[in-house]
Order: structure tokens, then C-alpha cells, then sequence
């Protein structure tokens, strides 16, 4: 029997991030698949929120407290526990959501344990004793199936991968402890600075509405957030609107911004070039309003309306609210 | 301030990549440039060198094919001093280990105060390896730096996160992650494109870096391919062109249908 399927829980200030409880269910089904169960990992100075936040996930919670991580970059801090306690318990598979930490983390621990890692998995499965992950490869144009050649690897996912399912009843939350065998130079978190009126994350978001070059500016992203407003979505953006100042690079969507999957992309404004359409491309729906008839993002979206973005949207916005009232 | 930035070769974004009969991608058959996020890491480490009172050298190091010196001088004409490829037929098919591996061997040879890494490569990359490179070699790691600046011997980043940044700090040598915030990549000048016809590209293969091919490359990778495909394509497009009030009827109910609204 293969070992467990370990999922790494990201916590955050609210609990657990949301791409964790994505990748528990998509964990459990390919546990199911191999004939194995899963575990859930939370690690850091206070993991207790988020693994019981997990646990509404996976049978079976277990937090590694790591003393002094607070004040200090996560990854950094906790890798060398968590690579200890892999190998003391032997997971067949690590598998982490494709956040910024979780990146961190499956780079550090495929270095500390020497496993393979797959990055950026759309889909997993279980075939000849270990997982196959499906990735996307150039800008989506390719889809790859690819496994690992020995017993261990880590994966990392990409948000909206699957929708988060909890089981009927929480699991167990379990604390252990590992002794390190390395240490990592440490970083220091000397100050946090919360943006003014951060907006919300577009990796967690089921519903996305971006502007570009065509909303004209940065009050044209009043427009943009009054539709995302309506529709309890966040605001995305082109890296033209980023590269203009209209919106802060933590919102850009494509080549060297995010890639996300949403259920919904409302794509105002953006023609749909290349460079953005990777970062959106798999959104279940897209619904385009464009003045050029010709836009590329006419070939792609499920619905375009070809019109002024500045006369649709606000009569889209009249009919949500008419239809909620 | 010595600076060594990866540059790694990449498809470019017109979608005519080749592949092998192997079904990996044939990167010496395929149209590259400098990998976007590489690039901001440039741009960055050329600006820390210019504004540092004591000048300094930016390092290009790339694991590549042998055409990618062609790549590479771009990268030399927007100011790179310099550029160290390590290039091997037993490369092809490397994993992140292996990728890491080398990576890190070529690292020992050379000096510097701050190694800088892309977020991550647009030809699939999943931004991993500046993590397992600072791990390997026991570098501070400053991640999704949104700003560089250093202090006194150390080195400050603004490291972006959900809600903001947070300000992390470490001693030099470090490893920093680039990102697009950094700032956009200037042009090379006409003089800088001459300039980087002469300038040095040290090839480096295996054997240089003391590595067999047992033990990194495509022989020993930790991963395989098992398979590819095109993805499925998408439904036609419903195109509407309406009044602005009848189209957002249109587009509403389409919402609701689908349960989006």
C-alpha cells in the first residue's frame, strides 16, 4: 500500500488559505483512488487555527508548532521541521497549493529531501503505484501528464483546481514534533505594511473582473469594482492597466502576473493578448465587452459583447441590482 | 555589489514551440528570449550596481542549450557584464532537482553578494528552483521582492503578500526572487548591443562543474512525461451586439443560467 497523501495547510490570518481546502479534496479523492488516506501538515509559530480549520477537510490533522517562526519569514523557518518530520513518517506525496509560500516551500523541500517536485498541477490522478499530475504547459496551449521516476515527489497546485468539499465530520488535530537536522538562514520580518484598502485576492476569487488598456484609467476602475462589487467578485487587471499605475501589481493576471481559474472572468476592456490570456484562459466562463470587434479575446470568451464598456457595464449593474431588490 | 542573475532561455510567446520525438520540448529547435521575469531581475540588479558607490558586475548564469549564447546577448546589451552558460547534451530533461543540482555547482564557482532569481519561467515553470537554490547553498531567501535595497552589508526587500508587503531582511550573500513590480526592463541601447558582441560568455559543461551524468540531467531526473495533449477547445462564443440596456439583459441572464449571478 502506498504511503499517505500529505497536504500542506496554509495558514492566514483568518484561518486557512483557501487553495488548502481545495487540494485536501482533491487529496482525498486521489487517496481513494490509492488505496491510502491522507494527512493534513500545519506548521508555524501557532498552527492551531488553521488545523482545525483543515481538519473540516482530512481525517487527520497533525501541527507542528516551530518556536521562534514568529517574526521570521515562514518558509525559511519551517522547512527544515517539516522535512524532518517527512521523513520520519514517510509520505509517498507532499502536496501544497501554488501560493507564494507554497512555492517557497515545495522549492525547500525538495532540496532538503531530494524528491522530485511537479509544479503548477491542474488535475491529479493515481495510476501504477503513484500520483501522475496534469500540468499545463505553454500558456495552455499544451496539456502534460507527467509522474514521478522514484517513491516521493511533491506537487504544487494551481488555485480552483477543484471546488473545496468538507467531509461530514472534522477530522482529528494531532500536535507532533521534529527534530531538524539543518537549519536554514534565517529572515527576519522586520515591519508589515498592510496596503490601503487592500483589495481582494484574486487567487481566491470564484468570480474575476478585470479591466485593461480600454477602461481608460484609473477611474475606470471605479466601473470595474462597481461590477465586481455587484457580483461579490474581485478586481483583476491587464499588465498594461498595472504597468500604467491604475492598479497595484498584486491584482495583474497573465505572463508575468498570476494565472488564475476562476468560475467566472469578466474581461472588460482587455484585448486578449497572449501574455494575459495565460493568466485566465481556464476560467469556466468568460463573458468580454469590447469596443473592437476584432479583439482576440473574441475568439475565446463564451460570450462578447462588442460595445462601450462605459454604457454596458453600468446598465449590468442596474439589472443585478433591480433583479436583487 | 557583485550581482548574479539567472536568465533562463525561454519559448517565446507566439506559440511555436517544437517538440521532440520524446514529446519534451526541443529547446534548440524552438524560438527563445530571456525568460520576462529574469528579465525584471536584471533591470533590478543593473539599477543596484549604478546606484552603488562602489560600481559592481551583474552575472548572467543560464543552464541551456548551446544556441543560447544568441539569447544571452540581449541580456549583455541592457548592461550585463558578463555571462556563464552551462551547457550539456546529458542536460536535456533535467528535473527541478537536477536543474537545481547544477545550478548550484555553477553557483560555487563564482562570487557575489546577491544571486537573483524570476518568480518563475513562462515555459512551465512553477517558481521552485531560486527556492531549492537557496536552500542547497544556505542563502537568506527573500522572495516576491516588490523592492531591493541594500543596508549596511544586508539586504532589504519588500516581499509582497496578500494584503501588502511585509519588510524582511537578511545578511549578504542572499538570494532575492524579482518580480514585475521592480520596474519595467530598459532597451538596450545601440551602443549596448555592440558593446555585448565583445563580451565574455564562459561555457561551462558537467565535467567542469566536477557532475556526471548519473548523478543530474536528463538520466537521473526525479520526474517524467508520460504524456501530452492539446486541451479541449472552447465553445463557440456567443457574440452579442446590442443596445447597451438589451445587452446587459443578455449578459445577466446568461449569468443566471449558469448560476454566476
Amino acid at each position: 500500500m502506498a504511503g499517505v497523501i500529505w497536504i500542506f495547510g496554509e495558514a492566514t490570518e483568518g484561518g486557512l488559505a483557501r487553495i488548502s481546502g481545495e487540494v485536501a479534496t482533491l487529496a482525498r479523492s486521489l487517496a481513494t483512488e490509492a488505496g491510502t488516506s491522507v494527512v493534513g501538515v500545519v506548521a508555524g509559530a501557532d498552527p492551531t487555527l488553521a488545523a482545525t480549520a483543515l481538519a473540516a477537510f482530512v481525517p487527520e490533522v497533525l501541527t507542528l508548532a516551530v518556536a521562534g517562526a514568529e517574526g521570521h519569514a515562514l518558509v525559511p523557518a519551517i522547512a527544515p521541521s517539516l522535512a524532518a518530520l517527512a521523513e520520519r513518517e514517510g509520505p509517498s506525496c507532499i502536496l501544497i497549493g501554488g501560493t507564494s509560500d507554497g512555492r517557497d516551500l515545495a522549492g525547500a523541500l525538495s532540496a532538503l529531501l531530494g524528491w522530485g517536485v511537479l509544479t503548477n498541477a491542474t488535475g491529479m490522478s493515481w495510476a501504477d503505484g503513484g500520483p501522475t499530475v496534469e500540468m499545463s504547459a505553454f500558456g495552455g496551449r499544451l496539456l502534460t501528464t507527467s509522474a514521478f521516476t522514484a517513491e516521493n515527489g511533491i506537487v504544487t497546485l494551481r488555485p480552483g483546481t477543484m471546488d473545496a468539499s468538507p467531509l461530514a465530520a472534522p477530522g482529528t488535530v494531532r500536535s507532533v514534533s521534529a527534530t531538524p537536522t539543518a537549519s536554514l538562514p534565517d529572515v527576519a520580518i522586520t515591519g508589515t505594511v498592510v496596503a490601503e484598502a487592500a483589495a481582494a485576492p484574486i487567487e481566491e476569487a470564484r468570480t474575476i473582473v478585470a479591466g485593461g488598456r480600454g477602461v481608460g484609467g484609473p477611474d475606470g476602475f471605479g466601473i470595474v469594482q462597481e461590477l465586481a462589487d455587484a457580483l461579490g467578485g474581485a478586481v483583476g487587471a491587464t499588465r498594461a492597466a498595472v504597468d500604467s499605475g491604475w492598479i497595484p501589481y498584486s491584482q495583474q493576471i497573465g505572463q508575468t502576473g498570476k494565472i488564475v481559474k476562476p468560475a467566472l472572468y469578466i474581461a472588460l476592456g482587455i484585448s486578449g493578448a497572449i501574455q494575459h490570456k495565460v493568466g485566465m484562459q481556464t476560467a469556466s466562463t468568460i463573458v468580454a465587452i469590447n469596443r473592437d470587434p476584432d479583439a482576440p479575446i473574441g475568439e475565446f470568451a463564451d460570450m462578447f459583447v462588442i460595445g462601450d464598456l462605459f454604457e454596458v457595464v453600468p446598465a449590468i449593474v442596474a439589472e443585478l441590482r433591480a433583479r436583487g431588490s | 555589489v557583485r550581482i548574479v542573475v539567472l536568465a533562463k532561455p525561454v519559448p517565446d510567446a507566439t506559440g511555436q514551440e517544437r517538440l521532440g520525438p520524446d514529446g519534451r520540448l526541443d529547446r534548440a529547435a524552438t524560438s527563445v528570449v530571456v525568460n520576462g521575469n529574469d528579465e525584471y531581475a536584471l533591470e533590478a540588479a543593473l539599477k543596484l550596481v549604478e546606484a552603488s558607490p562602489d560600481g559592481g558586475e551583474v552575472t548572467l548564469l543560464a543552464m541551456a542549450p548551446p544556441n543560447a549564447p544568441d539569447t544571452l546577448r540581449k541580456a549583455l546589451a541592457m548592461g550585463a557584464t558578463r555571462g556563464v552558460l552551462v551547457t550539456d547534451p546529458s542536460l536535456a530533461g533535467s528535473c527541478v532537482v537536477s536543474t537545481v543540482r547544477v545550478l548550484a555547482a555553477a553557483l560555487r564557482t563564482l562570487e557575489f553578494d546577491l544571486l537573483f532569481a524570476g518568480a518563475d519561467t513562462s515555459d512551465g515553470g512553477g517558481g521552485v528552483v531560486g527556492a531549492g537554490l537557496a536552500t542547497l547553498l544556505g542563502l537568506p531567501y527573500l522572495s516576491y521582492a516588490a523592492k531591493v535595497e541594500p543596508v549596511d552589508g544586508r539586504v532589504r526587500v519588500h516581499r509582497i503578500t496578500a494584503t501588502g508587503y511585509d519588510i524582511v531582511e537578511a545578511p549578504m550573500p542572499a538570494l532575492v526572487v524579482a518580480t514585475q513590480a521592480l520596474g519595467e526592463p530598459r532597451y538596450p541601447s545601440l551602443k549596448g548591443i555592440m558593446a555585448a558582441r565583445n563580451k565574455e560568455i564562459i561555457t561551462l559543461s558537467l565535467a567542469d562543474l566536477g557532475l556526471s551524468a548519473d548523478e543530474v540531467g536528463g538520466a537521473a531526473a526525479t520526474t517524467r512525461l508520460v504524456g501530452s495533449r492539446a486541451p479541449a477547445a472552447r465553445a463557440a462564443t456567443r457574440v452579442v451586439k446590442a443596445p447597451a440596456a438589451e445587452a446587459a439583459r443578455e449578459v445577466v441572464r446568461f449569468l443566471t443560467d449558469r448560476r454566476l449571478a
